[in-house]
């Protein structure tokens, strides 16, 4: 059986995106919050400061609902089955937020409204059209965001179709009835420019983002696909993993400690795949301790817990750490005579640690046991070697900690980006 | 001390079968299963009736999942139990009011243990809970000054999280650092406080980064 990993290329700059759980209006606004690390109020207030000047705010907020991309959240397969299946509560919009958005923008129209009628501003013959024209556009873009509307507007046939048709032609047709109604002449062939000019405005207006939605659905529709079908292949294999595990649980019955070992195995595989960050074993640090956690555990049916707090890419550095860390973890699961083993890993500026912890019959680290020695030796000189620390706290009938730490340099980012 | 009442909410019933065998063999005198219930109406009708002193609460359920329950009853004292690694519902819930978390499967006598400690006013934070705290803060440090004092955990605090992390008893945390048990349930009391009342914006952001490592 051959297994296709396919992994998404992530790129190496942040890219804004209206995220579709938390719009009021387009998402643009909230896309912008997170993207500049600020208050979400901040940048309303920004918007609607900047529509006092000429219109600026509204403009670039346009502009801006046109050209960042909608972000549905691409949850682990759990999540978002337990999001469908209405077992999580839905992350509604809270109530004040949208008030409040409400309050800032009529205080924003209040102000634009002072600003025209002292004159400073446009005069209301602009402003009342244009506002009008905005809250169209608003209208029907953010029901072309929603996918439902966008498969109403690619029907060819039906109530759909026959709607944008009747749409294109009163625009038409307001167009027509714009340059007969004025006079002949010379100014007549100007108006005839300008209508056609309104008209096609409104068409390019109303299928615009029809037409580049279309070419966003296409891709999507692809991944989608792609992505339908990576599931079903994991389902099945995990389908088989499932019940070859309890077979064997049947076949186990009367030795406990197999049974615990199988139930924790299969565990962690469901895990994994239901909730994981699904990064490639051997790819960052978490993904190696968590491969080596695993095998510890199976290997010597003891229940290692694994925590991890940030991640680093991995380098020569990091898998010695990891290394290290199983040494570590078999040590534990060898000699302490426990029950478990906590494993917790922590990146922090420039250094990873990795702390492993039993609670067994430790010992008296001045008094090495000789068979200790030996693995004590390699893993604290490979540690030395990579330019790491080692650290181990023994007390006799307390148990045992080992303290890894390890500095990151900055060389094995630049080499990973080169990678990249 | 008095036997503790408690309901069990969860969508499995093997789960709560599982809880009330466990429960009732090792926990005679100290917790008594009052009630049960399989999804957030029947829980909100079940805690009206019953009034315990504590409710385990699955983290999904029918109906909005645990948050809901606790959104709609606030009064009550929630210890939150799960499958599910997904950090953002395990915050979740106990951002909308939980007392603690912790892992299925859990044994018993941890499980009575940490219903006590909930009743008696008092935070239980697993190892896995711990993580999520300081992952959950780590990112948020840069924007702190913008936001209140009140999201940023004290150099202490941390240091209390890393040692559960770690695998630390609660004693075990105070003998490391040198501070009584009391102290350092003050700690994980305020950290507790902290993950409830830091703002809605840098948890949403601290969620997306994390998709994007």
């Amino acid at each position: 059986m051959t297994i296709v990993l396919v992994t998404t290329t992530v790129p190496a700059y942040r890219r804004a995106s209206r995220p579709a759980d938390r719009r009021v209006v387009g998402g643009v606004a909230a896309g912008l919050a997170d993207h500049l690390a600020v208050p979400v109020v901040w940048v309303r207030i920004g918007f609607i400061v900047a529509t006092w000047f000429n219109g600026a705010g509204i403009l670039a907020y346009l502009l801006l609902w046109r050209f960042l991309p909608l972000a549905t959240p691409d949850d682990a397969p759990g999540v978002e089955s337990a999001t469908r299946a209405g077992l999580r509560g839905s992350d509604r919009l809270g109530r004040r937020e949208i008030a409040q958005t409400v309050a800032i923008g009529a205080v924003g129209l209040g102000v634009f409204t002072l600003l025209s009628v002292v004159g400073r501003g446009p005069s209301s013959h602009v402003l009342v059209p244009v506002l009008v024209g905005v809250v169209g556009i608003a209208l029907v873009w953010r029901q072309l965001d929603d996918a439902a509307w966008n498969s109403w507007l690619r029907q060819t046939s039906g109530p759909g179709h026959v709607g944008r048709i009747a749409a294109g032609v009163a625009l038409v047709g307001l167009a027509a009835i714009f340059v007969m109604s004025e006079g002949r002449g010379w100014s007549a062939t100007l108006d005839l420019v300008a209508a056609v000019a309104v008209a096609m405005i409104g068409l390019v207006l109303i299928l615009g983002p029809w037409i580049s939605s279309l070419w966003h659905d296409l891709g999507e529709e692809r991944r989608q696909r792609i992505r339908s079908q990576e599931r079903a292949d994991m389902a099945a294999h995990l389908h088989d993993s499932v019940l070859q595990t309890l077979a064997l649980l049947q076949k186990n019955a009367h030795d406990p400690a197999a049974v615990a070992t199988l139930a924790r195995r299969q565990e962690r595989e469901l895990r994994d795949w239901l909730y994981g960050d699904e990064a490639p074993a051997g790819s960052t640090l978490v993904a190696g301790l968590r491969a080596e956690a695993g095998d510890v555990e199976t290997a010597h049916q003891v229940p290692v817990e694994l925590v991890a707090v940030g991640d680093a890419p991995m380098s020569s550095d990091v898998a010695a750490l990891v290394r290290a860390a199983r040494e570590a973890m078999v040590n534990a699961a060898k000699h302490a005579g426990v029950g478990r083993i906590d494993v917790y890993s922590e990146v922090a500026g420039a250094s990873a640690e990795v702390f492993v912890r039993d609670r067994g019959v430790g010992f008296d680290p001045d008094q090495i046991p000789d068979d200790r020695q030996g693995i004590r030796g390699s893993m604290v000189e490979r540690m030395r070697r990579h330019g790491g620390d080692t650290r181990i706290k023994s007390t006799p009938g307390e148990g045992t900690e080992v303290v890894l730490t390890m500095p990151l340099r900055e060389t094995t980012t630049q080499e990973e980006s080169r990678e990249a | 001390m008095s036997e503790l009442r408690v309901v069990v909410v969860d969508d499995h019933a093997m789960f709560r079968s599982g809880v009330r065998a466990e429960l009732e063999r090792l926990g005679t005198g100290r917790v008594q299963i009052v009630g049960e219930a399989d999804d957030v109406p029947s829980a909100v009708q079940v805690i009206g009736e019953q009034r315990p002193d504590v409710v385990l609460l699955d983290v999904h359920m029918p109906g909005g999942g645990g948050p809901e329950v606790v959104r709609q009853l606030p009064a009550t004292t929630y210890l939150a139990l799960s499958v599910s690694d997904a950090a953002e519902d395990v915050i979740g819930v106990i951002r909308a009011g939980a007392r603690g978390y912790v892992t299925k499967n859990i044994s018993a006598a941890e499980l009575i243990d940490a219903i006590e400690r909930v009743a008696g006013g008092d935070a239980v934070f697993s190892p896995r809970l711990a993580g999520f705290v300081l992952d959950a803060f780590a990112g948020t440090i840069d924007v702190a000054q913008v936001d209140e004092d009140l999201d940023r955990l004290t150099e202490r605090e941390r240091e209390v999280m890393r040692l559960i992390a770690r695998g630390y008893a609660y004693k075990e945390v105070a003998k490391e650092l040198f501070i009584s048990i009391k102290t350092v349930e003050t700690h994980v009391s305020n950290v507790l406080r902290k993950l409830q009342l830091s703002s809605r914006h840098e948890l949403t952001r601290w969620a997306n980064d994390r998709r994007l490592i």
